[in-house]
């Protein structure tokens, strides 16, 4: 039964980060990437920063809420430091060359039917569960 | 986008962006998104698989899928002078090595970037390792691509006085 109420608190917050980036296209027509949003921010252009900024100031002031009225919805980190970093760097590269992540392609481009973004998609959720497969085999199948 | 577009309605505009990236955390956390096990758990599929990050998908693509397709006709978006929704539809294998990378990482470490991000306000020390680590990587591909850049740029101009038919 839990199980239910589970799903709809994803398909919940699913269609609340649908709205979010929505109204983002809508009013601003542009793409809601968070990779990419950030990346312009790593890699500025003149002119082009401070929609960048506002975006990211959005994000960490929601994460203080969070942290203040639901901070049971921050879950820990499941590897070592170190293999958070590797993710890190992976992740960071990976964005980068590939233009997108989870929000850009995985939400925003699959809704707009973009074929980069289905194929990104595909390929981002099968290589992140062969990764999950491989750390599963490095720590001995131990869960 | 040039000057005389953004000034108009920037500050409305900057309203917008800080709102959208409010209400995508609270998204992200109420979904679930921030608890690297599940979603670790959702890639986990041949083991004990936990499909509700599949649900934060499916609420997310339709409420988007719905808008998009009531206002893609409108000549420009609410707030700016025109739209700026990427066009491109060609496969290169940048996009897939690339995604191939961000799916590797995802998997491992169990965030992606906005859950990274939003996760910094949690007071553990995981999410500022990712999120520095993922602002390293990206920078460091920025610099790549400036040294191909410019590795291009010198073999072009020493290549161009003897590719220059009759110049002059």
């Amino acid at each position: 039964m839990t199980a239910w109420i589970e799903w709809g608190r994803a398909l919940v917050g699913g269609a609340l980060i649908g709205v979010s980036t929505s109204l983002f296209l809508a009013l601003n027509g542009r793409v809601a990437g968070i990779s990419g949003i950030t990346g312009g921010l790593v890699v500025p252009v003149r002119g082009d920063v401070a929609w960048r900024a506002m975006f990211v100031a959005g994000l960490l002031v929601g994460g203080v809420l969070v942290a203040l009225f639901a901070p049971r919805a921050f879950g820990p980190s499941t590897v070592p430091l170190s293999l958070v970093a590797l993710a890190g760097v992976l992740v960071g590269v990976g964005t980068r060359l590939g233009n997108g992540c989870t929000s850009g392609h995985g939400v925003c481009g699959i809704s707009r039917l973009s074929p980069r973004s289905i194929v990104a998609t595909v390929t981002f959720v099968t290589t992140g569960m062969v990764s999950v497969l491989l750390s599963r085999a490095a720590q001995g199948g131990a869960r | 986008m040039s000057a005389v577009e953004a000034r108009p309605s920037s500050r409305a505009q900057h309203a917008a962006s800080f709102a959208s990236g409010l209400l995508f955390a609270l998204g992200l956390a109420l979904a679930g998104m921030t608890e690297p096990r599940k979603v670790i758990g959702f890639l986990d599929v041949f083991g004990r698989w936990d499909p509700s990050l599949m649900f934060v998908m499916v609420g997310g693509i339709a409420v988007n899928a719905a808008v998009w397709l009531l206002i893609k006709k409108r000549p420009t978006p609410v707030l700016s002078a025109k739209w700026l929704v990427p066009t491109r539809r060609d496969l290169d294998a940048r996009l897939i090595v690339g995604s191939a990378l961000f799916g590797l990482g995802w998997g491992l470490g169990g965030f992606c970037p906005g859950p990274g991000i939003v996760s910094l306000a949690s007071g553990s020390m995981g999410p500022w390792v990712f999120v520095l680590a993922m602002l390293l990587g990206m920078r460091g591909v920025a610099a790549w691509e400036w040294s191909e850049a410019a590795r291009q740029a010198g073999a072009t101009v020493t290549a161009s006085p003897s590719s220059r038919p009759g110049g002059a």
